[in-house]
């Protein structure tokens, strides 16, 4: 029997939930203060309205429904798919406002793609967009890279079960200290280190480039924030392509693959431990699939004569290959060229890239390289055990942090979600087709969306229907949250409709 | 005989002169669609000179944005002295015709996709951008601070 969900349940649901907008208003500080520091009045005044409406709406929940509950499993779920739905809704508000958007619709596809980090847009004119608006794009990459509720984790949630079932409920499973809450914060700490060597480092490339002093360093921060987050945003139109400098493609690379590897490893490093780089399964995973898939796509760029010169189709294939691996997306090539120029082999490389993704428990996309080492390993052992005698015992052991013995139950769960992002690759690409775009151009970007990479074949555009606007958001949602929280959310509705 | 040939000198110049300034500009759409067939030959690009210069040695980066796409422009250092304004939330950029040859890939520059400009021409200067505050924005940033600090009163008063 489906029970329908009590009204304690929903208050505790909501106070956490408000909780969580508070806190995400109190981010809408930031382009504030660089609002009136640059005097861009009118942006500034968008944010205040937008940094009103979510603080607004996120103390009238904690105020009505205040309690002083745990959460449990379902609710810790629910509040975070609900989370990362409001965070979508109350910071698109001052992305409307600024004029750039053709639809409130438009501006929440900006921002969900931020928020999980797959930077697909639809933006318009974005070359006189203001830099506030620009550094609140970049934000939400940044906030949703290392976790919406992370950040109340760290901030608002004292040590309790409820903080690790939200923690889990964003994706991530794997604590690096003991406390969830201390390993949000240790997170949030890599992830502003980062930040200031990723500013400064970029800051001076840029300089030397030719980027005026203010613009070096506000790229250098919004680079790096989509890039170690890896979301493809830029404040530019033509994206990387707009530096045209190889120093520039090196730096935000390292970048990329630093975002795209698990959180624990920059940890493992951190203490010390710079042996587990070599050793861990998804960094071998990431390293071994990095190099088939790159052969794969020079194969297909190299059959059609798309380069010239080797070291052309190195520097071209060998960076939109590493974007789409890690998931970032950004691009030193046009959206166009991917379908007009690089043809179905390549094109196919970069789907696979895309859709394997990066490590589990980082900012990146996809399956994720732990998942595809422990299916792979799994297939090892199965033909060890058809071929070695029968009274033979077949152990499989990986090496993710610490030794640890292949069972099946990891197994399943690592084909378990494998299946859901398949499923997802394919629903988006069907909605795609049934709309009219050609097969491969509606796998490309489905997988894209879904994947959370942010790479555009030229589909995603202000023009392009609503509903499909509408598939990629849930894609980029579902990708992002790997599916659990979303099935709780949906079981959660069904009980409220037909529970008794 | 004397009349026709100053006649025909003239008719020469005219032409000279006539041609670059009314030469069909190619959208950077047709061009990014179609790099194939353009790729290696003398084009003609206009777009807004957005964001930096970026200064290279003797040469410049230029990015120049006719609406749907920017492309890079490669130029002498010289010829993209008459650039005033580069467009930017503030400023709308100076219009520049650019007259060079198309790359698809250019081997110079790692395969970008670029222009190698031969002249650039200032067609129509840029200029700063009033900002335009609705004052109905103003009213309701006021109205929502507002129920805003109300609200924490009410927070504050419960808790005590």
């Amino acid at each position: 029997m489906i029970l329908r969900p009590r009204l304690e349940e929903i208050k505790t649901i909501g106070y956490y939930l408000g909780r969580i907008i508070v806190c995400l208003g109190l981010t809408f500080l930031m382009p504030v203060a660089l609002g009136l520091a640059l005097k861009e009045i009118s942006p500034t005044l968008d944010f205040v309205v937008g940094g009103a409406v979510t603080l607004i709406s996120g103390l009238a929940l904690v105020f009505l429904c205040r309690t002083e509950k745990d959460l449990n499993w379902m609710q810790g779920m629910i509040v975070v798919s609900l989370s990362w739905a409001a965070a979508m809704v109350f910071s698109a508000v001052p992305l409307y406002l600024s004029g750039h958007y053709k639809f409130y619709l438009d501006a929440c596809f900006e921002t969900m793609s931020g928020f999980t980090t797959t930077g697909l847009t639809l933006v318009q004119d974005l070359d006189h967009l203001s830099y506030t608006h620009n550094l609140w794009r970049h934000l939400g990459p940044f906030i949703g890279g290392q976790g919406i509720a992370i950040i109340a984790l760290s901030l608002f949630v004292k040590g309790s079960s409820g903080a690790f079932r939200m923690y889990v409920g964003e994706g991530r499973d794997e604590r690096l200290v003991p406390n969830v809450i201390n390993t949000a914060r240790f997170i949030w700490l890599i992830s502003i280190v980062y930040l200031i060597l990723g500013t400064i480092i970029l800051g001076v490339v840029g300089i030397s480039i030719g980027l005026k002093p203010l613009n070096a360093f506000f790229h250098g921060a919004c680079i790096f924030m989509a890039g170690f987050d890896t979301a493809g945003f830029a404040p530019n139109s033509s994206n990387i392509l707009y530096y045209h400098s190889l120093i520039f493609e090196i730096v935000t690379m390292t970048f990329m693959v630093l975002g795209a590897l698990n959180f624990n490893l920059h940890y493992q490093v951190w203490i010390g431990n710079r042996k587990e780089m070599f050793k861990n399964i998804e960094t071998k995973t990431f390293l071994i699939s990095v190099l088939l898939i790159f052969f794969i796509t020079a194969a297909g760029l190299s059959q059609l004569g798309v380069y010239p010169q080797a070291l052309v189709l190195f520097r071209k294939g060998f960076f939109q290959l590493l974007s789409g691996h890690t998931t970032t997306g950004y691009m030193t090539i046009y959206a166009k060229q991917f379908i007009t120029e690089w043809g179905n082999l390549a094109l196919l490389g970069i789907i696979c890239s895309m859709a394997l993704g990066g490590c589990i428990c980082s900012t990146a996309g996809g399956i994720k390289m732990l998942r595809v080492g422990i299916i792979f390993k799994a297939l090892m052992q199965d033909i060890k055990r058809i071929i070695l005698p029968d009274r033979a015992i077949v152990v499989q052991k990986f090496h993710h942090i610490k030794e640890v013995f292949l069972e099946d139950k990891l197994v399943r769960s690592a084909l378990m979600v494998t299946v859901c992002y398949f499923v997802l690759y394919g629903a988006g690409t069907l909605v795609g087709t049934a709309y009219g775009y050609p097969f491969l151009d509606s796998l490309f970007e489905s997988t894209s969306a879904a994947a959370n990479v942010g790479f555009s074949c030229g589909i995603t555009d202000a023009s392009m229907p609503a509903g499909l606007k509408l598939t990629y958001i849930i894609q980029m949602w579902a990708g992002r949250l790997e599916f659990m929280s979303i099935f709780t959310l949906i079981g959660a509705a069904v009980a409220a409709v037909k529970g008794k | 005989m004397k009349r026709k040939i100053i006649f025909l000198a003239f008719g020469f110049i005219f032409l000279a002169c006539w041609r670059p300034c009314c030469a069909e500009t190619i959208s950077s759409t047709e061009l990014i669609n179609n790099a194939r067939q353009y790729d290696g030959k003398p084009v003609v690009y206009s777009g807004e000179v957005i964001g930096d210069i970026m200064r290279r040695g003797g040469f410049v980066w230029i990015n120049v944005n006719d609406g749907p796409n920017a492309i890079g422009i490669w130029a002498a250092g010289d010829l993209a002295k008459e650039i005033a304004r580069t467009g930017n939330y503030k400023t709308l950029g100076d219009t520049v015709e650019v007259e060079g040859v198309f790359h698809r890939s250019c081997l110079e520059h790692g395969g970008d996709l670029d222009i190698h400009a031969s002249s650039l021409r200032k067609v129509k200067s840029g200029a700063v951008v009033e900002e335009k505050i609705n004052p109905a924005k103003k009213k309701l940033a006021a109205v929502l601070l507002g129920v805003l600090c109300l609200l924490l009163i009410l927070m504050r008063l419960r808790r005590r």
